[in-house]
């Protein structure tokens, strides 16, 4: 049974997260100790709430030096979840500009209304359209229904970290993705048997780069 | 507010319309009563989750309607046995006074906190805690009897219109409306379809239009005239109807809906 730790910055639903992760197999840490990020076989970072207030407590707690450690150098899997997501990129835009994690390139901006999607929040279940190939939507149907309630979205600089994206106000990045590292703006823990799907997938995961000893599922 | 998901517009959306159960909760058991009183039993809150959840219902929202009457924070540890069986989005309303509360809950397994009498007596708790939180988890509910706002599950009236309530709550951050009429819960005669419309349009927000849904058709109804997502009570406690109908009926009416 693998390891997952969630990472615990203080802000946000980490009871459904880790429920989520345990139903889907995992033996669950919820920590803000950065020691027991390195003995996990895969970090999940969930969050809600202020970009630049979540950097801020993941500095504080130095869990942003022990998820560089593991998840860039060690090349442990990674899942970022809503705001987890959105602090991968380079830039936060709310509330003044915070730096991110940086490891998706690009820019965290206000979902901006139009005239046929005129309401923001972004709140209820939405279509996920894949972009590109990637293990975590293994054996999920493109354009499956998901559960978003955000009111920003990452603007990726390269296209190829965009692994799907969402047809609301214009569009908006679902899930992000390279290397080791994944994120959704979705959450897969309130988003009945797909997201169940996702999380499995998340635990079965190996992606090429990932550190020696990881455990595989079951 | 234009509205891009009204039928005919020439364009299929994607955002599904939600149909939202709602359980309003007072003593220790899920009740249903008519104009916010009087409420009658209707079962266990854990096992109602259970069953909604096996429906795959889009939402749930629940209610601890007596806690504020009560002067009662709300019951955090009754929270976490319900989050623990929802694998479904679950706003949590009810006695939520302030900030800590938000994040308690939140902490506790809510996706969404919604608050009511706190949000009309003090707004300044709805700023703070989308602020802390983002606006995406702030619900403010804004409780309607004779087109006045109302709050202390409709005890207590306040001369104030519910457009311009529903806007301030709005700008000060809340992200979504959860609009009640006191005078039609329960009595499924249906939505105060003028009140939603005119919230609707005012705000910038996704409105939950709420209280007397007693068929398919008030919903669409509600739909068209502007809410986001429908929430509806009696109509599944006291009828054979099921949430998954209600989504099936409002497809129909050309709504998006989740299959």
């Amino acid at each position: 049974m693998p390891t997952v730790a969630v990472v615990d910055h203080g802000m946000g639903n980490l009871d459904s997260v880790r429920r989520g992760l345990t139903d889907a197999g995992a033996d669950v840490v919820v920590t803000s100790n950065g020691a027991d990020l390195d003995v996990a076989d895969r970090i999940v970072l969930p969050g809600v709430g202020a970009f630049g207030a979540a950097m801020d407590r993941l500095r504080g707690l130095g869990l942003d030096v022990a998820l560089e450690r593991n998840v860039i150098d060690a090349g442990v899997p990674f899942l970022g979840i809503c705001l987890g997501m959105q602090l991968l990129a380079t830039t936060g835009t709310e509330g003044g500009r915070h730096d991110g994690l940086g490891w998706i390139g690009g820019t965290v901006v206000r979902i901006e209304p139009t005239a046929e999607d005129p309401r923001v929040p972004h709140v209820g279940w939405n279509e996920v359209d894949p972009v590109q190939e990637h293990p975590l939507l293994d054996g999920i149907a493109a354009g499956a229904d998901c559960y978003f309630v955000h009111s920003y979205r990452v603007a990726c600089d390269d296209p190829s970290h965009v692994v799907a994206t969402t047809p609301y106000a214009g569009g908006v990045t679902a899930i992000v993705g390279r290397d080791n590292i994944a994120g959704v703006q979705f959450h897969p823990e309130k988003s009945q048997r797909v997201g169940a799907a996702l999380l499995r997938n998340f635990l079965a995961w190996q992606p090429a780069v990932a550190r020696a000893g990881v455990a595989s599922p079951c | 507010m234009a509205a891009g998901r009204r039928p005919g517009g020439g364009r299929i959306a994607v955002l599904k319309t939600r149909v939202i159960p709602t359980m309003l909760y007072k003593d220790f058991g899920l009740v249903k009563g008519t104009g916010f009183d009087s409420r009658r039993a209707v079962g266990n809150a854990v096992q109602a989750v259970k069953v909604y959840n096996l429906r795959n219902v889009d939402e749930l929202v629940f209610l601890d309607v007596a806690a504020t009457q009560q002067g009662r924070e709300p019951d955090f540890a009754l929270v976490d046995d319900l989050a623990d069986d929802c694998h479904m989005p679950l706003t949590v309303g009810g006695g939520v006074r302030t900030v800590e509360h938000v994040r308690r809950l939140l902490e506790v397994g809510a996706d969404k906190v919604a608050i009511g009498t706190a949000a009309v007596e003090s707004p300044e708790v709805v700023a703070e805690a989308a602020a802390r939180f983002g606006s995406q988890c702030v619900v403010a509910v804004v409780d309607v009897a004779d087109g006045r706002v109302a709050t202390r599950s409709g005890a207590a009236r306040h001369d104030l219109d519910p457009v311009e309530t529903a806007t301030r709550l709005a700008g000060a951050g809340a992200g979504e409306i959860l609009l009640q009429s006191v005078e039609r819960d329960g009595t499924m005669a249906g939505y105060d379809v003028a009140t939603v419309a005119a919230v609707s349009d005012a705000v910038a927000v996704p409105v939950i239009a709420s209280g007397g849904a007693g068929s398919f058709d008030h919903m669409v109804e509600a739909l068209r005239a502007g809410a986001s997502a429908v929430a509806a009570g009696a109509i599944f406690h006291f009828t054979e109807l099921t949430p998954a109908e209600a989504r099936d009926h409002i497809g129909a009416a050309g709504f998006p809906v989740r299959r």
